[in-house]
């Protein structure tokens, strides 16, 4: 069980990460971060960059983000489009699922 | 290692136009996006779909491919390049783009590409690539939280320069409470850096294995509970499993087939934890009998009914 000790991290709404922690994290600049916030596909607390903090979902959000850009060719507008509809879609699925849908 | 038949992965004739295999890429990369789609090979698909793309975009790809379809190669078939196969042909490099990392069968081709890589200019550096993996826990899990075992397939590069795949097994904390959807991020078990970068980070999207009895929707639990006919009608308490074990709930008189019934907090642990969600079905029991028959012609006389009443029939 040495491996016990992994740095290991959940990234749920009870995480913070700063704008830098969120860079970080995905490999981006903060210029893509913070187009995405202008975009409305991310909303940190706080208003100044600086002072801002995201919820530990918004990793994900912005990995999807990337990925669909640069893999089917969407512009940023496209994919926080996606990423609403793809989130709506999934919460609807498993709706149907809880219903016993399917 | 097997003939792949790009033509055949992009569902394209082999006298396709560039722009209709450019068509036909689009709309596969959009249905088989691993992000977007529900296809359980769907990550499988896309990469095979970006290998073929890779080739038939570029003409001169192309054009040594088909040449070589030519000499008569079946998908599925055992492959060797024959000797001096892309004599003639000139592949200018930096045409790689798109996915990750390719077949055997393309490398074989085409080479490998990413080589070279940050080794001209010197003091090169760089964070290694982030992991991506999906990993299926049981519900029980999520409720009690603890330490997975899960093995992941790392793709490699070995000493001869073919990427090979290398199982690796880690030790996972599955947090109480953690929901469908959620990541976990591995501080360091992604790819290795470069030149003395940090490694990347592993993440692990989290998803539930079906489970016979319980559904969840975010931290809220839902199960179906068969209920006969008079506990229904007149009330009743019985035991109902949770994930935490049984419990007793109360079930009002005159309740219908489809009620929802909630029970408070006994969901996925969390602050607020989730609730467990009991929908009734009613079970009418079989009239396998002429005694039981009988019953029920009874009901029928006692209780004259119409539960369609509102259809209008």
């Amino acid at each position: 069980m040495t491996e016990r000790e992994l740095l290991q991290e959940l990234l749920d709404e009870g995480v913070e990460l700063t704008l830098a922690e969120l860079c970080r994290a995905c490999s981006v600049h903060a210029e893509t971060v913070l187009a995405m916030v202008e975009e409305g596909l991310l909303e940190p607390r706080g208003t100044a960059p600086a002072e801002w903090r995201f919820p530990g979902p918004a990793v994900r959000r912005v990995q999807v983000a990337l990925r669909l850009q640069r893999d089917l060719g969407l512009n940023l507008p496209g994919a926080a489009l996606a990423l609403d509809l793809l989130e709506e879609l999934e919460i609807l699925r498993r709706r149907l699922q809880a219903l016993g849908g399917e | 290692m097997k003939f792949k038949d790009y033509y055949e992965i992009m569902g394209v004739s082999p006298e396709a136009t560039q722009d209709e295999i450019k068509r036909a890429y689009r709309k596969l990369a959009r249905k088989y996006h691993p992000d977007v789609s529900r296809e359980p090979d769907a990550e499988e698909r896309f990469k095979e779909i970006g290998e073929a793309y890779e080739v038939l975009k570029d003409p001169e790809k192309r054009a040594a491919y088909d040449e070589l379809r030519r000499g008569g190669w079946h998908a599925g078939e055992e492959f060797t390049p024959p000797p001096d196969w892309d004599a003639g042909f000139e592949f200018s490099g930096g045409g790689f783009t798109g996915a990750e990392e390719f077949s055997d069968f393309f490398e074989s081709l085409f080479g490998r590409r990413g080589f070279g890589f940050g080794g001209a200019g010197g003091g090169f550096h760089a964070r290694g690539q982030d992991r991506h993996a999906r990993i299926l826990i049981d519900l029980e899990d999520a409720y009690h939280g603890g330490t997975r075992t899960i093995a992941l397939k790392v793709p490699e590069v070995d000493a001869q320069g073919h990427v090979v795949t290398r199982e690796e097994t880690l030790n996972v904390r599955i947090p109480r409470g953690i929901t469908a959807g959620r990541q976990i991020r591995l501080k360091g078990k992604g790819g290795p850096g470069m030149g003395g970068g940090p490694p990347g980070d592993l993440y692990l999207e989290v998803d539930f294995r079906p489970n016979p009895l319980f559904r969840a929707e975010g931290r809220d639990i839902y199960l179906d509970l068969p209920v006969t006919p008079w506990e229904a009608a007149l009330g009743a308490t019985i035991a109902v499993p949770t994930l935490g074990g049984k419990v007793e709930m109360k079930i009002p008189p005159g309740s219908q087939s489809g009620r929802r019934l909630r029970l408070k907090g006994r969901g996925l642990p969390g602050s607020p934890p989730g609730d467990q969600y009991v929908v009734l079905r009613i079970e009418t029991p079989p009239a396998d009998s002429e005694a039981a028959r009988e019953f029920y012609r009874k009901m029928a006389e006692t209780m004259p009914f119409n539960p369609r009443a509102k259809l209008g029939v």
